[in-house]
């Protein structure tokens, strides 16, 4: 009885051979496809002075939520700069900003495949509790073996990892919008894809935002985790810190973990309910543009 | 014939549930509402029409009727389980979606209840909405759209989101952007229900002026008898499910179908609803001109009335004559009534509503002359009459017909003076 046990685990490691030896070229590509797109992304960010990147932040900053949170975006950021941990913030960012881009380009369009399926949703469903329960550092072990050391694996994982946020909530802004006003679409002949386009995803957006935030305020959290398959960037630093019981290295690349998190929540957020001083200006100049036409 | 027919529901089944097509079986065989109850939800029940092009078409039934079930059908939003619906000629049941969205696009538009406006475009967008659906060149259809506003009362409102609106102008962008469809058919889903009554009572009459003027064929849904009253040519009583009377309002209150259609409708304002022609009696007191005062006297003698109506020969309203008018010009020997008729009556046409009666019956002492078209006295309105209408009170429980005004000069004193003045002119 004692030696009876299912050999789950044996099963898991045979399936992700077999994946490795039949796909093995698809993760090449792939893996080459992440590593370009990654280390394009952190070129843009990391070859200008530091300076040019803490201008552009403040003016996202200022154009979303005004000048109170472009002066504290370029106290934060200023403050990495001190601490000497710009170039790991910037590998982090360029991660994050990768990963977040691919979940949401993946979620979305599964959000909305959920929310116009009632037997995908139950299928999606349960994926993604499974996903997201799943502590996130198992998946980095078959993203190793896949992927081999590097940033690759890292960003796999951010994506498995971030991915639920993103399907649920679109899923749910899309199912929760008037159902009225979608019935008004069909009344008038619409296509399911007009409706999509110019009711279902404009009415849904402040939910679809809230989860893109969530999408990267995952992302910023598994970054550091994925440190530990040599993603570089904040995360290598945090995991250097453990190994050698460093408090004073942990503390400032910790916080300046901390600082890119605030900064991209709030800048997202502001993005979610869609009235910024930059879209204000823009609606503005619309209506004033149509009266001018009208007239 | 079917070219006037705009829409045409043929034994309409929607039934919600897990085997929709045994519960119609099982419906279409006699079952009731609640038998089926076990399978699911019998929505609407064997329910048959036709509704003629430029008609205000009535669905009226309380919430669970299943009239907005129905409506839905006539536009395919909702799938019928069984049935046909024809819209212009063209069956609208169990075709592809590609076509559906055609005939949605080219002849059937709709009005909803809350609104359903898109918030986040202009009242002028969502006037164009289904303009641009239907592929129409954004210059133009803004041009349309502003037309429509002009029409629906928004203008300067053009600009604005639908959220800068009251309650009452954003239904009339709904309004709008149904009208900017340029369909012929309109679906109106308790449209005005969630306005409040002073708007709704302004909206209601807008609505009529304005199917007046663009001749649109209307299926209006409400659960107030007084708006279906007020807007229907004909309406059609839902319960459970099913269409237990299809009348025009007058034939609905004047005879309901059955118990529930009565119970309905006795606390409608009958005043509103019943029209002159439904009430009136056949002119007894009435006089052809030329008969001359002396039929004059001996008709009002014998009605026992002091009043009484003259028409020309071909039947048209004169007036009417006193009787003291009519004595004196028998005693001087006169035979021409004409210097004797007054104006004082008051003439209404047969479909003036009964609370517009009230005031002229107030005023004058004698009956009220309804005149048709052709200025033809069709009948009378006496008050006695006209307040057994209102407080709907049978008339026939006495045993003399209701003459007004009563006589005031004595049986006696008329037939004296008729002998005496016999002997100079013809016979008696």
């Amino acid at each position: 009885m004692n030696d009876f046990r299912i050999p789950l685990g044996t099963w898991a490691d045979g399936f992700i051979d077999y994946i490795t030896d039949t796909f093995g070229f698809l993760f090449d590509v792939i893996r080459a496809v992440f590593d370009g797109a990654f280390e394009a992304v952190d070129f843009l960010l990391v070859s200008p002075p530091f300076w040019v990147i803490i201008v552009i932040a403040a003016a996202l900053a200022y154009s979303t939520r005004g000048w109170k949170f472009a002066v504290g975006s370029i106290v934060g950021l200023l403050l990495i700069v001190g601490v000497d941990q710009w170039e790991n913030a910037m590998d982090t960012l360029a991660l994050v900003l990768v990963a977040s881009l691919l979940a949401i380009v993946i979620s979305v369009p599964l959000g909305i495949l959920a929310a116009k399926s009632s037997a995908a949703s139950s299928i999606i469903r349960p994926v993604l509790d499974f996903m997201q329960t799943m502590p996130a550092f198992v998946y980095l072990i078959p993203a190793l073996i896949l992927f081999r050391v590097g940033v690759v694996p890292g960003i796999v994982a951010t994506i498995i990892f971030a991915l639920a946020p993103g399907v649920r909530l679109t899923e749910l802004g899309i199912r929760g919008v008037d159902k009225e006003v979608v019935e008004a679409g069909q009344a008038f002949g619409a296509s399911p894809w007009r409706i999509l386009r110019q009711i279902q995803l404009p009415l849904a957006m402040p939910t679809i935002m809230a989860g893109i935030n969530q999408v990267i305020m995952l992302s910023l959290s598994m970054v550091v985790i994925a440190g530990m398959v040599g993603a570089g960037g904040l995360g290598a630093q945090v995991v250097a810190s453990l190994n050698r019981i460093d408090v004073a290295l942990g503390f400032e690349a910790g916080l300046a973990v901390v600082i890119l998190a605030i900064f991209l929540d709030r800048l997202t957020a502001a993005l979610g309910t869609g009235d910024t001083p930059l879209g204000r200006l823009l609606g503005a100049r619309k209506r004033a543009r149509q009266q001018v036409l009208a007239a | 014939m079917t070219e006037n027919i705009a829409v045409k529901a043929d034994r309409l089944y929607k039934a919600f549930g897990r085997r929709p097509n045994e519960m119609v079986k099982k419906l279409a065989a006699g079952a009731g509402r609640s038998e089926v109850a076990s399978l699911g939800t019998a929505a609407v029940i064997d329910a048959s029409f036709e509704v003629k092009r430029g008609e205000i078409f009535v669905v009226m039934g309380l919430s669970g009727s299943g009239k907005s079930t129905l409506i839905r059908m006539l536009n395919g939003l909702l799938e019928a389980t069984s049935g046909t619906v024809t819209v212009a000629g063209r069956p609208i049941t169990g075709i592809p979606a590609r076509q559906l969205r055609d005939v949605r696009r080219q002849s059937i538009s709709m009005v909803f209840q809350h609104f359903a406006l898109l918030p986040h475009r202009t009242v002028i967008d969502n006037v164009a909405y289904g303009l641009e659906v239907q592929g129409v060149a954004r210059e133009e259809r803004l041009e349309r759209a502003r037309t429509i506003i002009r029409l629906v009362g928004l203008d300067g409102w053009a600009d604005s989101l639908p959220s800068e609106l009251s309650g009452g102008m954003q239904q009339r962008v709904g309004l709008g952007r149904a009208l900017a469809a340029d369909t012929d058919v309109l679906l109106m889903d308790e449209a005005f229900s969630a306005l409040d009554p002073l708007i709704r009572r302004e909206m209601q009459e807008q609505l009529i002026e304005l199917q007046a003027e663009l001749g649109k064929t209307i299926i209006f849904i409400t659960h107030d008898l007084n708006e279906a009253m007020f807007l229907g040519d004909r309406i059609a009583v839902m319960r459970d499910g099913r269409i237990v009377q299809i009348g025009t309002p007058e034939d609905i209150l004047t005879d309901p179908a059955n118990d529930y259609v009565a119970q309905f409708v006795q606390d409608v304002d009958r005043a509103r609803v019943l029209t002159a022609s439904s009430v009136m009696e056949p002119v007894r007191s009435v006089v052809t001109i030329t008969a001359g005062p002396r039929a004059a006297l001996r008709t009002m003698r014998d009605l026992q009335t002091s009043a009484t109506f003259v028409v020309n020969r071909d039947r048209t309203f004169a007036g009417v004559v006193r009787d003291r008018d009519v004595l004196r010009l028998v005693k001087a020997g006169e035979t021409d009534l004409r210097g004797i008729i007054r104006d004082t009556a008051t003439a209404v046409t047969p479909d003036t509503a009964l609370v517009d009666l009230v005031e002229p019956s107030v005023e004058s002492d004698l009956p009220i002359a309804v005149i048709d078209e052709k200025k033809r006295l069709v009948g009378v309105i006496p008050r006695v009459t006209l307040l057994a209408a209102i407080g709907n009170v049978s008339t026939t429980t006495g045993e003399l017909p209701v003459v007004e005004p009563a006589a005031t000069i004595s049986v006696s004193l008329i037939t004296e003076t008729l002998r005496e003045t016999a002997l100079e002119g013809a016979q008696l």
